[in-house]
């Protein structure tokens, strides 16, 4: 920042005549750089605590287990970008799987089961957009609410029961895609397809000036109802697909599924360094962030810690890269 | 009369109304609903929300929320349940002090993260929620405090009291209401909270020092969520570090968004929470006689937070936030 600062020329008009930055301050004061060094410490310390984190195999199977959380904190990272939060996700996770194991069970074939269970997502995602975009309610309470709606709905359909998947339609993790696991290739194809729309299309360019100051890019005629409707639809179908993902990794489904993922999912983006309040952020470092919270989890479990402790560090986690990414951020703003 | 004033008696009338039809169109279909025994079950059923709800009125018209409540609220209660399990000789009244202070710690903590640096509150208490979860698990070693060890006495008072036999911990919740309202309406704190809510930038300005207020108001709510944890104790006589207090949270932003608080700050009365409150509770006690399963509960909550968003709305829309700021 120094370097920026200092430089007396005539720096009153504004951003665009500030000198440009040397090309390692760049790379140096990001969060995704900072993401990315705790995921080499985390191999190297995960790998001191058991010799299976030097096998990458045991990593890919460990992250098949996260994939689906993973997939869907990717498009969670593009709504926080837009200036919202969708919190419903996980309990969207539910309802959709719920949908399609009640669907499949009740003699409905596979692929219509799927179907069902995607236009549940894409509904999910079109109820939150209505009180959020229609209604102009906030994003945060809004999904707090249909959380419980959600969630509530799955129990209804499933009560305490779990429903058993149909054996052709189990073991999305056990299929290998040049000895990848199915979701993981899921997950990493999604990221690159994210990362160029969010980075290199106008659509993407869009909904970080929406997150950054919403009124001045509807100033600038962009559509930000639509582009927010969009993005609420998209996180919804892809929950539902990680849903049936996990449905069908589990082989049965109960109303319980992910639950209290959303907390994860927040994790992953503000680990990644997308800010809270919108307008900054990266698919690659959501990206990077999954895998380090992988590692971590994976080490933990390795290292033989309860799940509370896990939980509780997961937490802490949270709270540590947020205020991280805001230091970063106050200190690259102005 | 002011307009603040006519505003909030329409919006609690509203609730009342609600109530009042709700326990109505019940007790037509099964009269049962509407005897005094039903009543027992209804009271009985919110202290617990009651209290919390107080506290995440004040967070909320702060224009903040505490995502944390029922973590805190399990939190407390187990170390306040283990010291009554591992030193039975202390004098069972300490067990308020302890949940109590245990809970304002936690909350305490909250507001530091939120006024320290700056960081939005959904997003810390977010946090904070698996955090003092798994704290619970982890001074617990995931083990239940059995319904042994709880005091008699403390289990009595979800029973029956002096006065007319009516739970003790039902007093307790109004007496923490009636608090609220001195403490909102009569305080300058209190009124600073609302100030703070309507507007953030401009009280500081008014001289009002807002972390103060923000850490406050934090510490109250997991004060609160505190003694909500003991009464949890005392009213089902066991602490689980799983169950106690899961979910809680929602029960109480449900409450108090029925009851009228705004989401955007500044807005909200004890009498609208205490209400809200109070439809939460029939709500709860009308499922089991309609027959309607206790799964549907959380379909039935959040629908009701949503419906309750929209009447917010709904309420704004009509001009009403001018007349928001008029002095009452």
């Amino acid at each position: 920042m120094s370097a920026a600062e200092t430089s007396p020329p005539a720096n009153v008009a504004g951003r665009e005549s500030a000198p440009p930055r040397p090309l390692w301050h760049l790379v140096l004061v990001r969060p995704e750089t900072l993401t990315l060094v705790l995921l080499i410490l985390g191999v190297i310390v995960a790998s001191r605590l058991s010799p299976y984190f030097l096998d990458i195999g045991y990593i890919l199977r460990s992250f098949a287990l996260s994939a689906e959380i993973a997939l869907v904190a990717l498009v969670l990272t593009m709504v926080i970008i837009a200036g919202e939060i969708d919190l419903s996700p996980a309990a969207n996770m539910a309802l959709s799987a719920c949908i399609f194991a009640w669907a499949q069970a009740s003699g409905v074939p596979i692929p219509l089961a799927v179907l069902l269970g995607l236009l549940a997502g894409l509904a999910m995602g079109g109820v939150n957009a209505f009180f959020v975009i229609v209604m102009q309610l906030p994003s945060i309470i809004v999904t707090i609410g249909t959380l419980i709606l959600y969630r509530g709905l799955a129990q209804i359909l499933a009560g305490d029961r779990s429903i058993r998947i149909a054996e052709g339609f189990i073991g999305v993790d056990r299929i290998l895609v040049l000895g990848v696991p199915l979701p993981v290739v899921v997950f990493v194809l999604a990221a690159i397809v994210l990362a160029l729309v969010l980075g290199g299309t106008i659509f993407g360019r869009q909904i970080y000036q929406i997150g950054t100051n919403e009124v001045a890019a509807r100033h600038a005629g962009i559509r930000s109802r639509r582009i927010k409707l969009i993005l609420f639809l998209m996180i919804g179908v892809v929950a539902a697909i990680a849903g049936i993902m996990t449905a069908s990794r589990l082989g049965s489904v109960r109303y319980d599924l992910a639950l209290g993922k959303e907390l994860e999912m927040v994790l992953m983006a503000m680990l990644g360094g997308t800010y809270i309040f919108g307008g900054r952020g990266t698919i690659p470092g959501t990206f990077l962030a999954a895998w380090l919270l992988v590692v971590v989890s994976t080490g933990m479990t390795v290292a033989n810690l309860l799940p509370a402790i896990q939980m509780t560090v997961l937490g802490i986690l949270l709270i540590v890269s947020i205020i991280a990414t805001n230091f970063i951020y106050s200190r690259t703003q102005r | 009369m002011s307009a603040l004033r006519s505003l909030l008696l329409r919006r609690e009338a509203g609730i009342l109304v609600m109530i009042m039809l709700f326990c109505l169109a019940v007790g037509l279909y099964k009269p049962q609903f509407l005897t005094g025994n039903n009543l027992r079950v209804i009271l009985l059923l919110t202290p617990l929300i009651m209290i919390a709800a107080m506290g995440q009125m004040l967070v909320l018209v702060a224009r903040h929320v505490d995502l944390s409540m029922g973590s805190i609220l399990g939190l407390s209660a187990m170390v306040t349940g283990m010291m009554f399990r591992d030193m039975p000789q202390i004098p069972w009244m300490l067990g308020f002090a302890v949940a109590i202070g245990t809970g304002a710690l936690l909350g305490l903590i909250n507001g530091a993260l939120v006024t320290l640096f700056r960081l939005p509150a959904i997003i810390v208490t977010l946090g904070t929620l698996n955090l003092y979860r798994g704290l619970t698990f982890i001074i617990s070693n995931a083990r239940q405090v059995d319904r042994q060890y709880i005091p008699t006495e403390l289990k009595a008072m979800s029973q029956t009291s002096p006065i007319f036999g009516v739970p003790s911990i039902i007093f307790i919740a109004f007496g923490v209401a009636i608090l609220a309202y001195y403490f909102t309406m009569h305080t300058r704190v209190g009124r600073q909270v609302f100030a703070l809510g309507s507007n953030p930038v401009a009280a500081p300005l008014r001289g009002i020092k807002a972390n103060q207020v923000t850490l406050l108001v934090f510490t109250i709510s997991g004060a609160l969520a505190g003694l909500a944890g003991i009464l949890y104790a005392s009213r089902w006589g066991f602490v689980n570090p799983s169950n106690t207090g899961a979910g809680f949270e929602f029960q109480v932003i449900a409450a108090v968004v029925i009851g009228g608080v705004s989401i955007n700050g500044g807005v909200g009365s004890v009498p609208g929470v205490v209400l809200g409150v109070l439809l939460l509770g029939c709500v709860s006690a009308a499922l089991p006689l309609l027959g309607i399963p206790g799964a549907a509960q959380n379909a039935i909550y959040g629908t009701v937070i949503l419906i309750a968003l929209l009447i917010d709305r709904t309420v704004r829309q009509q001009g009403v936030l001018g007349l928001r700021r008029l002095p009452a």
